[in-house]
């Protein structure tokens, strides 16, 4: 499954949803936008083989655009947040799966720098460049898992 | 930010409530000289939004102002639109409303007093640390989290964001048939909240009194939630169209947050569950109010720090509204009433999770959005968490900075404050001088 975490109404925060809607008829994938509270993405990745979440970072000094791609998975020590330095809240939702058995089969992030996650509709000018490369990078996340494994993602 | 000579602590992000926000306080000669919370980012940007888009629209664009009370917006919205357009909701549909915010306070609940609030309690730095030795409890309060979601996907469409929501109703209304495994669910949700309310209620509770003006909806006979006119703690009572004649919000310095307080009543008022608890207790419905008797709480709480124990109340109170009314349903002949615009403002109130919500919305005569007004309960009750937090570090300057920073953290989330609604960032700066 693809789940698109963030709020249009925040600027880059909607890159996660606007890469998702632009997924719509592209996979058999379920898609899924979510505001990513911990709880939410734990019932929404339980039994997954495969989740893959896009979402706006804000480190300390973005470049606008640049994304990353994190995989987590299953094996993975209990108490390692590789995303915590980026600022995720995904590290919550990951610690707390992790405590309750709950872990995708495998978990891959895709994570985008933000310019600005202020109020306000639209995404800035580089984010909006980057979401039809993530969209291409996260079907290929997708299809290899389907190529792979029964399709539970 | 440090002062020279001066013991001084700032903790970055706050946890574990919802959004972010910031909190400042100064200490001199032993006395706390200073509280000021500060909150970023009123909705504003919402209010500006939504000039000159059509008259149906205010539903759906609020809702994203607060993504774990979508259904609050959506409702006082509504009724406010319905208002400027001179109908009110008959009743099965207007039944259909209250079963649908059902969801959302079972859901909202259940999140702040499982993952955001008992953790305090327990001595443990967040949900996670409490899942590692309890699973089981926090499987609880998934379980609570996943019937409400069930039960908004049915009569909302969908538990994250509700699209089944219209002014003068929904687009389509359930049949009796697909509310059926709800309650099969519900059944098992009213277990498990009543195992809730027992288990928040043997907590350790300090022993504080908020002597607070309370304001809450009332609607005489039942529990209020969707729907009501307004009554406070000393006598007040107005109906929402005069909602702005009575709070007054006022712009604080250092921030573009707004304090709001009751007309001609001094200072800062609270409204939330203690406040909907206090007025209206005896509009419990049987097995909540069995259970707010059994938690050892009185027909009024004024502690803050027993919210905890109001909002299992209140989640009990929840799953059995819903099942009473999926038990009485008849699916309305047709899923919404027709509204037809005119100009003039419209007002709606509704008791959100975390308190009254209020909108209004001026339209023209063509349903055109001429100026809209949002207070949020957060905004309503940021003076009284602001006071009461100065008599609690005051009565605690004998802690060490580190474990007083982490009892301010507790305290501020006694309100549950979802300053998503109205902040940006927040962190705790102490300065003691």
């Amino acid at each position: 499954m693809v789940i698109g975490v963030g709020n249009e109404f925040r600027r880059d925060d909607g890159i996660g949803p606007e890469v998702v809607s632009r997924l719509r008829g592209r996979t058999p994938a379920e898609l899924l936008v979510s505001d990513g509270e911990p709880s939410r993405m734990l019932e929404a990745w339980t039994g997954a083989a495969l989740a893959v979440v896009v979402d706006a970072v804000r480190p300390g000094r973005p470049v606008p655009g640049r994304p990353h791609r994190i995989v987590v998975d299953q094996a993975d020590l209990p108490g390692a947040r590789p995303v915590s330095s980026h600022g995720l809240d995904l590290g919550d939702a990951i610690a707390l799966a992790r405590a309750l058995g709950r872990m995708p089969d495998r978990l891959i992030i895709h994570a985008v720098e933000a310019a600005d996650t202020g109020l306000g509709v639209g995404l800035t000018p580089a984010v909006a460049a980057a979401a039809d490369g993530l969209a291409e990078a996260v079907l290929r996340d997708v299809q290899a898992a389907f190529q792979s494994s029964p399709p539970a993602c | 930010m440090t002062h020279r000579g001066h013991r001084t602590l700032a903790v970055a992000g706050l946890a574990r409530v919802e959004g972010e926000g910031s909190l400042y306080v100064r200490v001199s000669g032993g006395q706390v000289e200073e509280v000021r919370l500060d909150i970023y980012e009123p909705p504003r940007f919402f209010e500006a939004f939504l000039r000159g888009r059509s008259y149906t629209e205010p539903p759906d664009i609020t809702a994203r102002v607060c993504g774990i009370c979508p259904v609050a917006y959506q409702t006082s919205a509504c009724q406010a639109i319905e208002a400027a357009c001179g109908v009110s909701l008959p009743g099965p549909l207007a039944d259909l409303r209250r079963l649908l915010y059902c969801g959302e306070w079972i859901s909202s609940h259940a999140l702040h007093i499982y993952m955001l609030h008992a953790p305090d309690f327990l001595g443990y730095p967040g949900a996670v640390e409490m899942a590692r030795d309890h699973r089981e409890i926090v499987e609880r309060g998934l379980s609570l989290r996943r019937s409400a979601n069930s039960l908004m996907e049915v009569v909302g469409g969908r538990s994250v964001h509700p699209v089944n929501v219209r002014v003068g109703g929904f687009y389509r209304v359930p049949s009796a048939a697909e509310l059926v495994p709800l309650r099969e669910q519900l059944r098992g949700a009213l277990e498990i909240s009543l195992e809730t309310a027992a288990w928040v209620s043997g907590f350790d509770f300090p022993d504080v009194r908020c002597d607070h003006e309370l304001l809450a909806l009332r609607d005489p006979g039942s529990y209020p939630i969707e729907r009501g006119t307004l009554v406070s703690s000393e006598g007040l009572e107005f109906s929402p169209a005069d909602f702005e004649r009575h709070v007054i919000e006022e712009q604080v310095p250092h921030s573009t947050a707004l304090h709001a307080r009751l007309s001609g009543h001094g200072g800062s008022y609270l409204t939330g569950p203690l406040a909907r608890y206090s007025l209206n207790s005896q509009w419990l419905p049987p097995a909540a109010a069995a259970a707010a008797r059994e938690a050892g709480l009185g027909p009024a709480c004024r502690n803050p720090f027993q919210s905890i124990v109001v909002r299992a109340v209140e989640i009990v109170c929840a799953v059995e509204e819903a099942l009473r009314l999926i038990d009485a349903y008849r699916p309305p002949d047709h899923p919404f009433i027709d509204t037809t615009p005119r100009p003039g403002a419209g007002h709606g109130v509704s008791e959100a999770p975390r308190g009254v919500l209020y909108h209004r919305y001026e339209l023209d005569a063509e349903g055109i959005v001429r100026s809209a007004r949002i207070v949020p309960p957060t905004s309503q009750n940021q003076g009284a968490i602001q006071d009461d937090l100065r008599s609690f570090v005051q009565d605690r300057l004998d802690l060490g900075d580190e474990p007083l920073t982490r009892a301010c953290e507790q305290a501020i989330r006694n309100y549950d404050p979802c300053i998503s609604c109205a902040t940006h960032f927040l962190h705790l700066h102490m300065d003691r001088e």
